[in-house]
């Protein structure tokens, strides 16, 4: 599908936590990769969670605000064990309140905004098709926790995908308002595709290891499945477009700092308040 | 496995936080019981109740004397509805909540199966709404997984 070139920032535009070193050690590595599963679930648990209050029905507010519990969920137990892994103290909440945007490693699907419904479940159809290719690679992972944590959200993220597929379908396949914001929708997200299935150093050492996963070799279920809703909901494949790569090594757009202003003014403004 | 029956007592004792009808051990997510140790397994990954049934859990050894049982909290084998106990599902039904199912979904007001789905997701992650056809009570299902 990628058939132009990515573009991709120099890992010299961010100074610090760039993961750039030639031989990973184990634990550094397996930090690096847990942030990468975590983040991804944190990021867009947040932004779903954005919708509350705000979703077209009731029904769609609950759905939206159910996925996003599920995928903070799986957040904590990745930022939790990335945190055990590092050895430094630092657990879920320190890791996701206290963290700069150059440390995410969460990709770019994740982090753009939510746009209209439309837009919306775009990005979840593409995110939750992966998720759950990923999570059912993830259950073989040589890692026990890890294998531990992808056997239990795959069952919740087959849901998402199931919901986002058939939103994707209504709204393809119903009036040309639906429609068309539907196809724009995709067209936009779908530049975010290929970064899902990059294999940097870091993903091939861990693939390597039987911890993570190759993921070129989910590529073709994937475009499979995604076909498969894109032609029921009678829209148009979107065209290659320049895949933009760089959040698994803390290159991130705009938009990721806006969120976690939000996300995080209240713990960084009162350090460790209970209440 | 060494069960003590005092043990599982205290635990069938502790409410689901957002079901009280159904007790913890009704739910299915007490795994095991060793004289020193209760291990406990989450329903959903990102569950907000599982903070609660913990903390509840062991507020109900600490009251029965067993102060020294820790609490184990293990992801695998992952839940599943499967393990909701017969007398577990007869409480939903009895509370209004259809129990899981994979056949047809009997409205638990009249018992009809007309009925129909509204959204995927109900005011739990654990439950769709519904409603019936028949007597047109909306309801939750709690949903197979
Ligand atoms: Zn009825």
């Amino acid at each position: 599908m990628a058939s132009l070139p990515p573009i991709d920032l120099p890992s010299a535009a961010t100074g610090a936590g760039a993961f750039d070193t030639p031989a990973p050690s184990e634990g550094s590595a397996l930090f690096e990769y847990l942030l990468r599963l975590g983040d991804d679930s944190l990021i867009l648990g947040q932004r779903l969670s954005e919708w509350c209050g705000h979703a077209p029905s009731v029904e769609v507010d609950l759905s939206l605000a159910n996925i996003a519990l599920d995928l903070v969920g799986q957040a904590t137990h990745f930022l939790n064990l990335a945190g055990e892994a590092e050895g430094k103290g630092r657990d879920d909440d320190a890791l996701a309140f206290r963290r700069d945007v150059l440390d995410f490693r969460n990709c770019w699907l994740v982090e753009q905004p939510n746009g209209d419904f439309a837009q919306t479940m775009a990005r979840q159809l593409l995110f939750s098709t992966w998720q759950k290719l990923l999570f059912r690679s993830l259950v073989g992972s040589s890692e026990p926790t890890i294998a531990a944590v992808a056997e239990k959200a795959v069952k919740e993220v087959t849901y998402h995908q199931e919901l986002a597929s058939e939103w994707v379908i209504r709204l393809g396949d119903g009036t040309e308002e639906s429609r068309r914001r539907m196809q724009e929708g995709l067209d936009w997200m779908w530049r975010f595709v290929p970064e899902l299935f990059e294999m940097d150093d870091l993903a091939a050492f861990m693939a390597e290891k039987g911890i993570g996963v190759d993921l070129p070799a989910i590529r073709d279920e994937y475009d499979r499945q995604i076909r498969d809703v894109i032609a029921e909901a009678t829209l148009d494949l979107p065209p290659d477009q320049r895949p933009i790569l760089g959040g698994r090594r803390g290159h991130h757009s705009e938009h990721l700092g806006h969120l976690l202003a939000a996300m995080q003014f209240l713990p960084r403004t009162y350090p460790d308040a209970v209440w | 496995m060494l069960t003590d029956p005092g043990l599982w007592e205290v635990l069938a004792s502790v409410p689901d936080p957002e079901i009280p009808v159904i007790s913890v051990v009704d739910l299915g997510i007490v795994r095991s019981v060793a004289p020193d140790k209760v291990t406990i397994t989450p329903t959903y990954t990102g569950c907000p109740a599982s903070h609660v049934i913990e903390r509840d859990i062991r507020d109900a050894l600490d009251a029965a004397g067993y102060r020294h049982v820790a609490i184990e909290t293990v992801l695998s084998p992952a839940w599943t509805t499967d393990w909701i106990t017969p007398e577990g599902r007869a409480k939903l039904a009895a509370y209004g909540i259809a129990p899981p199912t994979k056949g047809a979904v009997h409205c638990p007001q009249c018992g009809s199966v007309q009925t129909e789905e509204i959204s995927r997701f109900g005011s739990t992650p654990c439950k769709s709404l519904w409603r019936c056809r028949d007597c047109a009570e909306p309801f939750d299902l709690f949903k197979c997984h």
